[in-house]
């Protein structure tokens, strides 16, 4: 069954001034499986945030359908199963981060002594044992973060939606919330998230989509993304003789003794070794540079 | 649970602000300060200690009603906290009522406050037990639940100092609305008289929960005129309550 699924999500919003009507999504679909990691993928202004608005029900979609563990975003039984984490968190500054998990329960109608142990243990999980007692407007901005995603767990969702979860943790507090991430996709939990920083994102995410100007420029497994996208081969070899190479009009760098080709496909790459073969000469090495996901995403925004 | 989740929290917000206590505290001394007024006025000094004492309760609750209510849903948008309520499974009509309530709460605790230590100095100065004070505190109490429900109804959708506005002028407006109803025998358009009769039943006629005057100048309370005018404010509280609810189920935060 879909975790999440988006069809045809449209949104648009008016300005002010005129009533200029902006189209921030243009018809997106997702498609999150349960058990996965899905990063949410775009530049600010993609409609990244808005989407998940639309989601959770804080704005209301202008066409589409929405659906989460197959029941309509917008019943309290698709509800039950969503945690989740606002971009910038900001919390009721007058609350301890005990208190606030014990309202958050609340909300959900959790038993009292369920939502007692369960506070007990996010924190623990999200390393605030120490400040439990303190008022949140004591709290520093990488320690709101926590208290969030604390929050958005207290009803042991099945899908957790967190927004911009990595801004404003430092790279210990970053580490931290990759290793959360993984615990809670082994305990089965499905997570969305969106964000700016793509090295965390490479490193956990099953599958990615990018949004670029309110539509869903490319959807995948990271692994079939990044396989399919070789950027060049690059060919070491050693033991030719430079005129030969001149000869041939073929542009090597040198590291030592050993001459870098680098190709741009699999058929010159092949011609290299081939050359090198015919002129007496030893490959070292022949490695197809991928594509990171800096660089899918890069291309998608430059073109 | 929902309900109460959110009137809980609404209450620990009030109560967690030292302007709260320091209207109460202001109040009291307010009301006490009517000892000295009595003090220096010739005739019926137990008519001044409730006219002064009364009056400094009645405006100190319903500053805090105003203050505290016009905050209440605006501050959640504006800091962005409804993300947090929107997201649960709590409707967006419960919300409202919970806010509602733990701000009924807030000005019940405050009222307590103030009408025990009045009645206890009331006590003390006049060696008196006025009970039908008491039935004045429960018609202030309704009243500022209307002007409660009336804020939060302003700060559904309008910013605090337009609230603040509109609920303060409501609240003067709402203590002259009894004369749309003498007014309308002057007139005889058909128009004149829809204009009139409108503005009579959609301001609050907060006067109706005014008995200063007949404690003061004791007047008996004919006990079907008390019932009326609680059941009067139950209903324009129910009707301000399912406005803001509606206005609020159509919001988008964005």
């Amino acid at each position: 069954m879909k975790a999440l699924e988006i069809k045809k999500l449209k949104k648009t919003f008016k300005s002010n001034f005129l009533f200029k009507k902006y189209e921030i999504l243009k018809g997106i679909d997702i498609n999150v499986e349960e058990g996965e990691i899905y990063g949410f993928l775009g530049p600010n202004g993609a409609g990244k945030t808005t989407t998940i608005k639309c989601v959770l029900g804080i704005i209301f979609p202008d066409a589409g359908e929405i659906s989460i563990f197959g029941k309509s975003y917008n019943t309290g039984e698709a509800r039950k199963k969503v945690g989740f984490l606002p971009e910038h968190p900001y919390f009721y500054d007058y609350l301890t981060a005990r208190e606030l998990l014990t309202f958050t329960g609340n909300l959900f109608s959790l038993p009292k002594k369920q939502v007692s142990n369960r506070a007990d243990e996010l924190i623990k999980l999200v390393g605030l044992e120490k400040k439990r007692e303190l008022k949140l407007k004591k709290y520093s901005k990488g320690m709101i973060q926590r208290v969030g995603l604390a929050q958005s767990l207290i009803n042991d969702p099945d899908l957790v939606i967190l927004d911009e979860p990595f801004s404003g943790l430092d790279p210990i507090g970053r580490k931290e919330l990759r290793d959360i991430i993984i615990s809670l996709k082994e305990a089965g939990k499905t997570l969305f998230f969106s964000s700016h920083i793509l090295q965390d994102m490479e490193m956990i995410v099953d599958k990615v989509g990018i949004i670029l100007d309110g539509s869903i420029r490319k959807e995948g497994r990271l692994s079939d993304l990044i396989s399919h996208s070789v950027r060049y081969y690059e060919t070491v070899f050693t033991g030719v003789a430079e005129a030969a190479l001149r000869e041939n009009n073929l542009e090597t760098n040198r590291l030592d003794n050993n001459y870098i080709i680098k190709s741009e496909s699999e058929k010159d790459a092949n011609d290299i070794i081939r050359f090198v073969n015919g002129h007496k000469g030893q490959i070292v090495s022949v490695t197809p540079v991928k594509m990171t996901l800096e660089d899918i995403f890069l291309k998608e925004i430059v073109g | 649970m929902k309900i109460k989740a959110i009137a809980l929290n609404t209450f620990k917000e009030a109560v967690r602000n030292k302007v709260y206590y320091l209207l109460i505290v202001v109040g009291i001394l307010f009301a006490l300060s009517s000892q000295i007024m009595s003090l220096l006025t010739l005739g019926d000094k137990v008519k001044v200690l409730k006219d002064i004492g009364l009056a400094s309760i009645n405006f100190f609750c319903v500053l805090i009603a105003i203050f505290t209510g016009i905050n209440l849903v605006f501050k959640e948008i504006d800091k962005k906290t409804i993300y947090n309520i929107v997201s649960k499974p709590i409707s967006r009509s419960n919300f409202i009522l919970g806010k509602f309530f733990g701000l009924a709460v807030t000005l019940l605790v405050a009222l307590l406050s103030m009408a025990l230590i009045f009645f206890v100095f009331l006590l003390l100065s006049t060696g008196e037990f006025d009970a039908k004070v008491l039935l004045y505190f429960i018609l202030l109490y309704f009243e500022l639940l209307i002007i409660s429900a009336i804020s939060i109804l302003f700060s559904s959708f309008s910013t605090p100092i337009l609230s603040s506005i509109f609920t303060i002028s409501l609240y003067l407006i709402g203590h002259l609305s009894w004369t749309f109803n003498e007014f309308k025998y002057n007139l005889t358009e058909t128009f004149e008289k829809v204009v009139v009769y409108s503005l009579y039943y959609i301001i609050p006629n907060l006067e109706k929960l005014n008995i200063k005057n007949d404690i003061v100048l004791k007047i008996p309370i004919e006990s079907d005129v008390f019932i009326g005018s609680i059941i009067y404010a139950v209903c324009y509280i129910a009707a301000v309550l399912i406005l803001a609810a509606l206005i609020f189920n159509k919001k988008e935060f964005k």
